[in-house]
């Protein structure tokens, strides 16, 4: 197994999912700006998911590039964690997934920051601004959802309810991480939870949400096993290039 | 025979798709200009890693570039780099007069990331200068910008975020 490659398409298919959801919401925001914010972050998470699947391609050296690997793997090829796969839902469903994910990749990308292989190491520099940009504004929402009136505040406890233990696949830990962190190029995500913990604990203390009890935590995105939903999402995705192939515009 | 130099001169008649008022070398897109052997290298790198304009950019210099090549009988490479990071530090006052004059507020002196992490940044109109303004939202027209609106002259107006 190239450990390597496994590692980046882990990194390129949390970003494309997370960015292709987002795009889902294009015309669909609460209000302009937040059409517009969405589907910004969206850009730029596809932007970081280009970026790490040419790397994976490269790596993988049987001559795929970024779009061969986003448009023509089934679903259990797909190496993505649990959480980015949670539908769209209601607004409110959205900003819970993304302030999680946020979280997670601000650490991640300042992590990868200091890769042994100097382009994880590029790309990690150049994501981790923008991470943190993202994180600004789920955090945001989260607090204002939250400490907002009865309604959004209960609205968003049932999301977090939901949602939440999806993020556990975060922090899978196998084989590939654990090489990836004793060689210095990648990093053991586990070691990612206590930072994570505190934007998580933050959060909390800041909107008056309450941390859900449920201990169902959910694995297995990164070994290909998913859920429905990546059917229908990769579905609606990869139709286009699967139809006409090397078709160009 | 061209030099370097001179290849950046004719870059600077590219402009930047989406802000029009400063080209690809003001926007400090262009990280180097190399002329190894019979070809010409150049690299540039993104503002945001999912800019939708870095494609337009790379066939813009490529369109106005390859045929000055060939008069020399160059092959022309476009390369995307990531590494440094793109930030707004390399935005310079003329550039950034420019970006005022049409519009946009320009970014602050300095990417001492304040903006990035949430602490309060004064952002003032490039239209009547107040610095009585507000954000309206993180996100603006392009990745690179944020919304903001002015309470003293009302008008809405792009903000570049400092990064």
């Amino acid at each position: 197994m190239n450990a390597r490659f496994e590692y980046l398409l882990r990194l390129g298919d949390d970003a494309l999912i997370m960015g292709q959801q987002l795009g889902l919401w294009t015309g669909h925001g609460p209000v302009l700006e937040e059409d517009i914010a969405l589907t910004n972050i969206g850009l730029d998470q596809i932007g970081q998911a280009r970026a790490w699947l040419t790397l994976a391609g490269r790596c993988e050296e049987k001559g795929r590039d970024e779009d061969q690997l986003a448009y023509f793997r089934p679903p259990a090829e797909f190496r993505n964690a649990l959480l980015c796969e949670r539908p769209n839902g209601h607004f409110g469903d959205t900003i819970t997934r993304q302030f999680l994910f946020d979280a997670y990749a601000t650490e991640l990308h300042a992590g990868l920051c200091h890769s042994e292989d100097s382009e994880i190491a590029a790309i990690a520099r150049k994501s981790a601004k923008e991470s943190a940009y993202h994180l600004r504004h789920s955090r945001a929402w989260m607090i204002r959802l939250g400490d907002g009136t009865e309604e959004s505040h209960h609205k968003l406890q049932n999301s977090l309810n939901e949602i939440m233990p999806y993020a556990e696949d975060l922090f899978y830990t196998d084989t590939v991480t654990a090489l990836a962190a004793s060689e210095g190029w990648g990093i053991d995500p586990s070691s990612l939870r206590d930072a994570w913990d505190t934007h998580v604990e933050e959060m909390l203390k800041e909107s008056g949400l309450n941390r859900p009890q449920s201990t169902a935590e959910q694995t297995g995105g990164r070994m290909g096993q998913h859920s429905e939903q990546l059917s229908q999402l990769l579905k609606e995705m990869q139709v286009l290039p699967r139809t006409y192939p090397n078709a160009e515009w | 025979m061209r030099s370097p130099n001179d290849w950046v001169s004719l870059l600077e008649t590219v402009p930047d798709p989406e802000i029009p008022v400063l080209n690809v070398v003001e926007m400090g897109i262009v990280r180097s200009v190399e002329c190894p052997n019979n070809t010409i290298i150049i690299k540039i790198t993104p503002t945001y890693m999912g800019c939708p304009a870095m494609d337009a950019i790379a066939d813009d210099i490529r369109s106005k570039l390859a045929p000055v090549a060939k008069e020399e009988s160059k092959t022309l490479s476009v390369e995307l780099v990531y590494s440094p990071a793109w930030t707004t530090d390399w935005l310079d006052d003329t550039a950034k007069a420019k970006l005022e004059k049409y519009g946009i507020a320009p970014p602050g002196k300095t990417s001492d990331k304040r903006a990035l992490q949430g602490e309060p940044t004064e952002i003032q109109c490039p239209h009547c200068k107040s610095k009585d303004t507000r954000l309206v939202s993180l996100f603006g027209s392009t990745a690179c910008k944020a919304h903001y609106q002015c309470n003293s002259c009302s008008e809405p107006f792009d903000y570049f975020k400092c990064i």
